[in-house]
């Protein structure tokens, strides 16, 4: 089964928008997607009908509000089949997330000179909170380089593995390179020496079929609105076990069974890691975009990015003066490009006249920039409502800007 | 193709960013400062020769956007035999045009800066064009750490 992209991008209210008078083309898609109609209507409907606080009330709206908040649980769990609900702990996006696990998990389990390791080609994000507990405990953190193309050199990751190694939390897309990473034998070499696995899977999510019970990960984060879900939404999934082992991350309400001034006996999973009035309107809104990515089709859509980068890939080739950034063999729907003699924000604020939104910048990816020698790279990410005309206009404008540039 | 964008990539900006004047390093510099745009990457380190306080030479190194290294190129040109209270009042009146907090900035003490005006209108390369000025006020203010636009 194709693709309907014509039908789809009805169902998206902003492909209309007019930008300097021109239609948008929306490349920047791994820095955030854009959100269907029955999304935006979901939270619409919250708000009008449903609407109260969670877990806390025994009139109707609470009741009903926290139904279809516990059902959007049940929608997450499905979505990358996990075993139980109590292990999706909703956050407010991936990095609260790789902070969450840092702050409870690893200052549980760490100590000085223990190691946590992590690939050359991380997000910010799984990247410094690592460094913050490091300087917490005095553990140390190990990175695994990568080669030319943008692929984790697995033999070095593999040597890199030992007794001091605590925690492995690698990303399973790259959102500056778009390499996916083999997450299974990375997951597999880990845990042949009782090492857990965190997979940052960001950029993967969208894109990528994710089974956690297949890949056997011990934690799997992602963030709702690059899944054409609200901002403000994000999922933490830790093997049952791992999660009630763990000390609570913020306290507050709903996390507690049981409080008075001298002892307090903490809530089950998964309410013990998430204090406080959660994001209810927004997590209900993720549910939604897991309806709708559900009735579109995971293997559909990503059929359709990978033709999109394809076409895409051939097209910058042609191209004199452009240089990929990321060529590994497994990628997903990133292309991440330089210019010679022209910066990626010329290129950027020259695209934006075009009515083309890209990304230019070092996409929190800074040693990954280092790693290329470059200060920055352009970077067209492709979503499930773009087209070969997309691609089109965006080569074209490269073409067009390379040649005022002169 | 870029009509719209007429304003902002003027034909002398494209000119310096193609040719950058008084791009080298002064080897007996009296003041050097690195300054660093850490959101598109921007790198550069302004060097200044002074005479008491008259700036008689100035240069740089380092790589940026267009707009980032007209800017500095058509700076060092500029300051070249200025006091510092002189460089000083340019940088305001430089900062003034394109935070477009003044609409009336004075043309003629701006000469031709004025090509970089256009940034105004966009406020997500505004730093790119003023990182130039921040690092010249810090070397006359004559610090010594790196300057950072964030």
């Amino acid at each position: 089964m194709t693709l309907d992209v014509e039908k789809i991008r009805q169902d998206f209210p902003i492909l209309k928008e007019k930008i300097r008078g021109k239609d948008l083309v929306y490349l920047d898609n791994a820095a955030t997607c854009q959100k269907p109609q029955c999304v935006i209507d979901s939270i619409v409907h919250v708000y009008s009908h449903d609407y109260a606080n969670v877990h806390r009330g025994v009139h109707t709206l609470s009741v009903r509000s926290t139904d279809k908040f516990e059902v959007a649980r049940t929608k997450v769990k499905e979505f990358i089949n996990a075993s139980s609900d109590k292990e999706i702990i909703f956050v407010k996006g991936a990095t609260e997330a790789i902070n969450l696990v840092a702050q409870t998990y690893g200052k549980a389990n760490l100590k000085a000179g223990d190691e946590v390791l992590i690939t050359a080609m991380e997000h910010h994000s799984n990247i410094v909170p690592w460094q913050m507990l490091c300087e917490q405990t005095g553990a140390v953190l190990k990175v695994a380089p990568i080669n030319q193309t943008g692929e984790l050199i697995f033999a070095e990751f593999e040597q890199l593995l030992s007794d001091k190694t605590k925690l492995v939390s690698v990303v399973h897309m790259s959102n500056a390179l778009g390499t996916i990473n083999p997450v299974k034998a990375i997951i597999e070499a880990a845990h042949a020496k009782n090492i857990p696995v965190l997979l940052d899977g960001a950029q993967a999510i969208p894109h990528i079929e994710v089974d956690v019970q297949a890949l056997d990960c011990d934690f799997y984060v992602f963030s709702g609105h690059k899944l054409y879900a609200p901002t403000g939404t994000g999922v933490l999934y830790g093997k049952q076990a791992l999660l009630e082992a763990m000390p609570p991350y913020q306290g507050g309400g709903d996390m507690i069974r049981k409080v008075t001034f001298t002892e307090t006996e903490y809530n089950t999973l998964p309410y013990k890691f998430e204090a406080g009035t959660p994001n209810i309107a927004d997590v209900i809104g993720l549910g939604a975009a897991i309806d709708y990515i559900n009735s579109i089709g995971m293997a559909v859509i990503a059929a359709h990015e990978a033709e999109l980068l394809r076409y895409a890939t051939e097209k910058a080739q042609a191209i004199k003066g452009l240089r990929i950034i990321g060529e590994a063999e497994h990628k997903g729907a990133i292309l991440s490009f330089v210019l010679d003699k022209i910066h990626p924000h010329d290129i950027g604020t020259m695209l934006d006249s075009l009515g083309i939104a890209i990304r230019a910048g070092h996409h929190c990816a800074m040693p990954v920039m280092d790693f290329y020698n470059v200060p920055a790279t352009a970077r067209a990410s492709f979503g499930l409502y773009n087209t070969r005309q997309e691609i089109d206009v965006l080569m074209s404008g490269i073409e067009s800007l390379i040649e005022v540039f002169g | 193709m870029f009509d719209d964008l007429r304003d902002l990539y003027q034909e002398v900006i494209f000119d310096h960013n193609r040719n950058p004047r008084n791009f080298r390093i002064i080897e007996d510099a009296d003041r050097k400062v690195e300054g660093f745009n850490p959101l598109c990457g921007d790198r550069l380190t302004l060097y200044l020769k002074m005479a008491g306080d008259v700036i008689t030479d100035a240069s740089f190194q380092g790589s940026g956007c267009a707009i980032s290294t007209a800017s500095v190129s058509l700076m060092t040109e500029i300051v070249k035999g200025k006091t510092e209270q002189e460089a000083e009042a340019l940088f305001k009146q430089f900062h003034e045009m394109t935070t477009g907090k003044d609409e009336h900035f004075n043309l003629e003490a701006i000469g031709k800066l004025a090509v970089l005006a256009g940034v105004r209108e966009y406020p997500a390369r505004v730093k790119c064009a003023t990182l130039a000025w921040h690092t010249l006020d810090a070397a006359l203010k004559n610090q010594q750490e790196a300057i950072s636009t964030e």
